[in-house]
């Protein structure tokens, strides 16, 4: 029953966001004031009808009601609760539900706190909006309904993918969807811009914050993901250029291209057409990490779709916004003057390097993670297009990024005087390169030229944006008051703009250290053996054997030493669930700011004494996801930005009329 | 593959069905030197049955009998390019991560050089129409701005600090 109530609940939504699509586009172009206004309503009745329906299927997930045929396959009674819970997204129908969700909450936001958007501007997105909906509606109803009931309900479920049965399942998701989605958002308000042929700075205000806050979460699932494949999956790699990867980051790089492009429309009325076409990307590539995973169409090459209705409906929806936005942009987009003027060398200038680069690293990605498919469709040759790829391609194009970023952050608007940013900046260059050398001597050994050169590169980005506060402070040429005086009302925008920027830097660093210092070592030990792990000691001392609430489990004990003292016993596992029959291996990480030591137990050997064993020491791993927190924290600060949580000006008598900056932010 | 091949990475180890794990100790060679070159080689070879994954990551069966194959050649005396010379005789280009630079493969390198070449042209008619006479270096003597439209203008241009930044 309550399945059922969740179908219905969903077919409503679906109605509603047919009527929220066209209601409110023919009321824009019509002038119909009721028209327009009834899109507030329809988007939030929309997004409480997808939660009911969502809910009750978290319902049957959690009281393991084996009827409804998604929970049989993939839920199981003596599961924790928490994955019974998150296995409501760890299979195909449930996470669309999760992103339709998500899509009619973002425009139920956008409804209820829009109320400043020009009326037909706020009718239009939410019509994008709304047949965006319409589109992921008809996809689950008609190709992936997560309700059907199975005639004869089996006695228990087939489990979840056990490698999903992990904390990372309950938050990585959401997030990584919250990001894609978000850009629906940025999408819609592009559509809807080039529908009316006009942008000016309140646009681009208004949609900024939908791109930053869909960056941030995709900043923060992206993380979460890596770190989750970083522990679970047992050989330590925290980064693989797989096609499923590369979906997820090629809206990220858009994504940090728009919300830099953006801010050169808010503040100087330029880029106007740039950053519609950056919205259009950013959620045409999320759509595009849709079709690549949900079509599978990379799972095997050799299939054009594991189910072709899923495949071609969503390669039908991609051509749809994608080539419709695109359509309406090469129609509309000469209409977006932009009014401003600046020199090469300028904040705009800059701006302008960051969004070239950055988009010739998406389209890096983009072409090594869909040509080979294009090759093979079109020729039947087959090629790998892998890391070794990537690595050169990607970093190639980031290089210039990375360099440039210091700079870039200097220049002022319009005209700017590149000496005087190098003046402002060589000690933090000098300082780089001079800590750079010191800690590739103090560390020792490395891969190379490549060490030192990452790391001064690391230190040149992050400490450039510690000069960036500093020049702002007049750190040293006023007083140490005055300057802390500065810091503290410098507009939170600019923290946050330092702090990201300072975030980059620090996961370039953990990423450098990484893979310069890695020690890695793998052998047969028998209990009792010790063998040694970079600085570290490593004692083998025997494996036990234990039963979980659904697996069964042989777990490894290593007592770790440095100098001779015990400083951790780690405790690696190795389980089978049997519902499932397949095995995951659970590492053992001693995780320090310094960095990691991780070790995983791998197979009794043939000779029944010896255990395989793969132990790393992992130098300032951890700094790869920090630096990512800190993207995120800096994105959120600049969230929090008074100009845009206000989301427009404010009317202007509430205001003393020449007030000083500081006492206008008061104000508010 | 249901949904959850969305998770990044952990999908890749959706096809590893095999209980084992990555390099075995019993597949090493003894001498370091031969071993280190062996590692770097399987850093571009391509598990077959798997995704984009090399077979000195992956725990499929297929890549333990590459990584041994690989090994064999290696202590045989070949060439880094003999030995990838071997597989892809054996299995076709698929097998190589780092493609080949020939025809079929060239957009790979010249697609985002092509990209950043569109792009600079783009770059370059922005600042080209801004240089233009249409927009003049020094904007004409405007009317004077009263005190309301001042202190909308400093709020439209970014509350003082970042505004006068570019002032």
């Amino acid at each position: 029953m309550i399945a059922e109530l969740g179908h219905f609940a969903l077919i409503l939504a679906f109605a509603l966001a047919v009527a929220q699509t066209v209601l409110p586009l023919w009321g824009a172009q019509k002038g119909h004031d009721g028209a327009m206004a009834a899109a507030v309503p329809l988007a939030v009745t929309g997004f409480l009808l997808t939660a009911l329906s969502f809910a009750a299927l978290t319902w049957a997930f959690l009281t393991s009601d084996f009827s409804v045929a998604l929970v049989a396959a993939n839920s199981h009674s003596a599961k924790p609760w928490l994955y019974k819970w998150s296995g409501v997204w760890g299979n195909h129908e449930g996470s669309l539900l999760l992103w339709l969700l998500i899509l009619t909450l973002y425009g139920a936001l956008a409804a209820v706190f829009g109320r400043n958007l020009p009326a037909t501007l706020k009718a239009r997105v939410l019509g994008i909006q709304g047949l965006i909906g319409v589109g992921f509606g008809a996809f689950i109803l008609f190709t992936s309904n997560p309700f059907l009931r199975l005639a004869d309900p089996p006695l228990d479920g087939r489990d979840l993918n056990p490698l999903l049965q992990d904390p990372g399942l309950a938050f990585h998701p959401p997030f990584l969807y919250l990001g894609y989605v978000g850009f629906s958002m940025a999408f819609s308000f592009a559509v809807a811009a080039l529908i009316e042929g006009r942008i000016d700075s309140a646009w681009a205000r208004w949609m900024r914050p939908w791109a930053l806050a869909a960056w941030i979460f995709l900043t923060l699932g992206i993380a979460l993901g890596s770190y989750w494949a970083y522990y679970e999956l047992g050989w330590g790699g925290w980064w693989f250029w797989d096609p499923v990867e590369n979906a997820s980051f090629m809206p990220w790089l858009i994504g940090a291209a728009l919300i830099h492009s953006a801010v050169v429309v808010e503040k100087r009325g330029e880029l106007k057409a740039w950053t519609t076409l950056l919205a259009i990307l950013a959620f045409s590539l999320s759509l595009v990490g849709a079709f690549i995973v949900r079509s599978g169409i990379i799972t095997s090459v050799h299939a054009f779709a594991s189910d072709p209705t899923r495949g071609v409906f969503i390669l039908g929806m991609l051509a749809a916004a994608t080539g419709g936005a695109l359509a309406l942009y090469a129609w509309r987009a000469p209409l977006l003057v932009s009014d401003g003027v600046f020199k090469p060398v300028s904040r705009e200038g800059a701006l302008v390097f960051n969004n070239l680069f950055l988009s010739v690293a998406t389209a890096a990605v983009f072409i090594g993670t869909l040509w080979p498919l294009a090759l093979e469709l079109m020729t039947g040759e087959v090629i790998s297009v892998g890391e070794p790829f990537f690595d050169s391609a990607f970093g190639a194009a980031m290089l210039p990024l990375l360099i440039g970023l210091p700079l870039g952050a200097m220049l002022p608007w319009k005209r700017a005087d590149l000496g005087q940013a190098l003046a402002k900046l060589w000690w933090v260059g000098a300082g780089a390169v001079v800590v750079a050398l010191l800690v590739a001597m103090a560390q020792g050994g490395g891969k190379g030229i490549m060490a030192p050169v990452g790391l001064a590169l690391a230190f040149w980005v992050g400490g450039g944006a510690v000069a960036d506060l500093v020049e702002r402070a007049k750190l040293g040429k006023v007083s140490a008051g005055e300057s802390l005086r500065r810091l503290a009302n410098l507009p939170r925008s600019a923290w946050g703009a330092a702090l990201a920027h300072f975030g980059v830097g620090l996961t370039l660093f953990g990423i450098m250290a990484v893979t310069a210092w890695e020690v890695e070592t793998i052998r047969a030990a028998r209990p009792g053996d010790s063998f040694p792990v970079g600085a570290y000691e490593m004692r083998f001392e025997g494996v036990d054997r234990e039963r979980g609430p659904n697996y069964l489990a042989e777990i490894g004990r290593f007592t770790v030493l440095k100098d001779g003292r015990v400083v951790e016993v780690l405790r690696p596992e190795k389980r089978v669930y049997p519902v499932q029959g397949s095995p995951t291996t659970e590492a053992a990480i001693r995780a320090r700011l310094s960095g990691d030591v991780y070790v995983v137990l791998g197979d009794r050997q043939p000779d029944g004494a010896t255990w395989a064993v793969r132990a790393y020491q992992k130098p300032w791993v951890n700094w790869i996801w920090i630096g990512a927190l800190v993207m995120a924290l800096g994105g959120t600060l600049s969230l929090a930005d008074r100009r845009l949580r206000v989301g427009a000006p404010a009317p202007k008598k509430a205001r003393a009329p020449a007030a000083a900056p500081p006492a206008m932010q008061a104000a508010e | 593959m249901r949904g959850f091949a969305r998770i990044p990475a952990l999908a890749l180890a959706l096809a590893l069905a095999a209980p084992a794990f990555a390099v075995q100790p019993d597949e090493m060679l003894d001498d370091p030197a031969l071993e280190a070159r062996a590692r770097a080689l399987s850093k571009d070879v391509r598990c077959l049955v798997c995704r984009n994954e090399n077979i000195d990551d992956s725990n499929a069966p297929l890549a333990r009998d590459l990584r041994i194959l690989l090994r064999e050649r290696v202590v045989a005396g070949d060439s880094d390019a003999e030995v990838k010379d071997f597989l892809v005789a054996r299995y076709g280009e698929f097998v190589l991560l780092r493609p080949r630079f020939g025809a079929h493969t060239a957009i790979l390198w010249f697609g985002p050089l092509a990209a950043l070449g569109l792009g600079l042209l783009m770059a370059r008619g922005i600042m080209r129409r801004r240089a233009g006479p249409a927009a003049p270096e020094t904007p004409e003597p405007e009317a004077p701005l009263s005190e309301e439209d001042r202190a909308r203008l400093r709020e439209l241009l970014g509350d003082g600090e970042e505004g006068g930044k570019g002032a």
